[in-house]
């Protein structure tokens, strides 16, 4: 189990899920669930294109995800947010299907690209994961405080001077750099999976910001830790576990809710919900 | 070619229908998602060896089920709901994909689900397709009063002994059929595509619920027929005769209609404000 395209994987695995603990966080508090589904999907053909034209698949993945985080963030001011955020992602599935139609790429490879090749990871890979990984993480620190408010109480954002438009579209861009570096590990399906799982348990559990965000990034790496030492033991594909353990993580939280709901008073109020 | 634009068009006009109440209610990620879940059951059927249209259609009913059941009646706690329920078709795509093509080494399996093929569609679909898509539109034209309050304004609804419960309940039952028949006629990618677009720029052009329906089935039909179209002539484009796909064609003319939409000249008639589109229907309903 700790062989050395394993030890790649746990390594892998590990950074990905502190990103989408973190990411995922504001994901959910912020029911931000359609971009940070849209944009690692839309970002898909983006690695089709790349391949293309043969560069590297990570440019092309960038290229896309910060184009539909820009796209998306500007649409919205005009239009309805969830109805331009699935406009824009058929767009980019639809430049997809044009450039896989132009190419010769066969089936295995499409596969990896949604659903991610975590145990196929080289360690030349490591360290470009690390870095956006550390990026991200940064932001979201710095930021940490106007994003917080901006999700609870916009009102109060606003009455307060945060351009709350502008946040919106800096964290859509914090998704899309998360995305960049995690659709080559796990997958643009899996991404999403691990953004809104593990913290929308965390939410049930505690109602403290930073509790839950620290709890959202444990069960991540529960998750994710829990998948590859399955999958490595069954054979079947880690993706699959992944999605089962946050699902179950999130019956779990909202089990617990309700039980906390009935037994105990004051009444816990979950945060943005 | 005829069975192309035949079943083009009635995915078309279907998905506009349920797509204007999809954009208005705001569950465009919920008509999404169940194409994702749709396609789930599809490379379900594949597994147990059931046919593709039951997987499709029984995946999209249980997840718009399961959505319901999870969501809650704010747009934030539905939008989590839609993504809880997605990330667990999503795990179980990925154990399915991975059956069918290790043990029934069905090549193509992930493309053809996940784009589909309008060209591909067996004639003999077309009555089944026919029969489900007026069911739907039935289902609509049933509940399009209440649904058409509840939609705009819920506290009245509910004022006016309308079950919130029931009425989203049905609501998602006539998009999980409308979504489960489209992506396997059309593929999923089309299928949002055609649900989303041409509903949200009628919206945007027209201030009164009928016309926007209107609009959106025509502008529908019209980008479907162009695109399958221009998918033909695109074979002659390139000098290895290699086509583009049509759903590619289809979905930027509906990307195109919509930026459209969004010019001034369009836009000063509608959208002036959703309120006053909800205000002149409520009024309009309230009364009746």
């Amino acid at each position: 189990m700790f062989s050395s395209f394993m030890v790649n994987a746990w390594q892998a695995g590990s950074i990905v899920a502190v990103v989408a603990g973190v990411v995922g966080f504001f994901v959910v508090l912020r029911g931000s669930a359609f971009p940070a589904h849209a944009i690692p999907n839309g970002a898909f053909a983006g690695a089709a294109g790349a391949n293309l034209i043969g560069v590297n698949t990570l440019v092309g993945l960038g290229v896309f995800a910060l184009g539909a985080a820009l796209g998306i963030g500007r649409l919205s001011r005009r239009g309805r947010a969830d109805a331009v955020t699935a406009l824009a992602l058929v767009m980019m599935l639809a430049l997809g299907a044009a450039f896989l139609s132009q190419s010769v790429e066969y089936e295995p490879e499409i596969y990896s690209l949604l659903f991610g090749e975590i145990l196929g990871v080289s360690s030349s890979q490591i360290l470009p994961v690390l870095v956006l990984a550390v990026a991200c993480v940064l932001a979201v620190a710095a930021l940490y405080r106007r994003l917080l408010l901006s999700s609870i109480a916009p009102e109060i954002a606003s009455a307060r001077g945060l351009r709350t438009e502008r946040i919106e579209t800096i964290f859509l861009v914090i998704i899309a750099a998360a995305t960049t570096m995690t659709v080559p590990v796990v997958g643009a399906l899996l991404i999403f999976t691990l953004m809104i799982g593990p913290p929308a348990a965390a939410r049930c559990f505690t109602n403290r910001a930073g509790v839950a965000l620290g709890l959202s990034v444990a069960i991540a790496l529960a998750t994710i830790w829990g998948s590859l030492a399955v999958a490595y033991l069954t054979n079947w594909p880690v993706g699959f576990f992944v999605g089962g353990f946050s699902f179950g993580w999130f019956v779990l939280g909202r089990l617990y809710a309700a039980w906390r709901r009935a037994h105990l008073s004051p009444r816990p109020v979950v945060i943005g919900a | 070619m005829h069975v192309a634009l035949v079943i083009g068009a009635v995915a078309a006009v279907v998905s506009a229908v349920v797509g204007v109440f999809t954009v208005v209610r705001g569950q465009s990620f919920a008509g999404h998602a169940l194409t994702d879940v749709a396609t789930t059951g599809g490379s379900g059927a594949f597994v147990l060896n059931i046919s593709p249209l039951s997987g499709f259609l029984g995946a999209a009913i249980f997840g718009a089920g399961a959505m319901e059941l999870v969501g809650v009646q704010r747009v934030r706690g539905r939008d989590l709901a839609t993504g809880v329920v997605l990330g667990a078709a999503t795990g179980l795509a990925a154990l399915f994909l991975f059956l069918d093509t290790t043990r029934f080494a069905t090549t193509g399996a992930t493309q053809t689900i996940l784009f589909g093929s309008i060209f591909t569609v067996a004639s003999s679909t077309i009555p089944t397709v026919a029969v489900f898509s007026a069911a739907t539109i039935a289902v609509i034209a049933v509940i399009y009063r209440p649904l058409l309050l509840s939609s705009f304004s819920a506290d009245l609804a509910a004022a006016r002994g309308i079950s919130l419960r029931t009425v989203g309940l049905l609501f998602m039952l006539a998009l999980a059929v409308s979504v489960g028949l489209s992506s396997i006629a059309i593929g999923s990618v089309l299928s949002t595509a055609l649900l989303i677009g041409p509903a949200a720029a009628a919206l945007r052009v027209t201030r009164s619920l009928a016309g926007a329906l209107a609009l959106a089935c025509g502008l529908g039909v019209a980008t479907v027929w162009l695109g399958v179209l221009l998918a033909y002539d695109s074979f002659y484009w390139f000098p290895n005769s290699q086509g583009l796909p049509v759903s590619s064609f289809i979905v930027a003319l509906i990307f195109a209609a919509y930026l459209l939409s969004g010019l001034p000249v369009l836009r000063r008639r509608g959208e002036r404000g959703r309120t006053a589109h909800g205000a002149r229907e409520l009024s309009r309903v309230g009364t009746a």
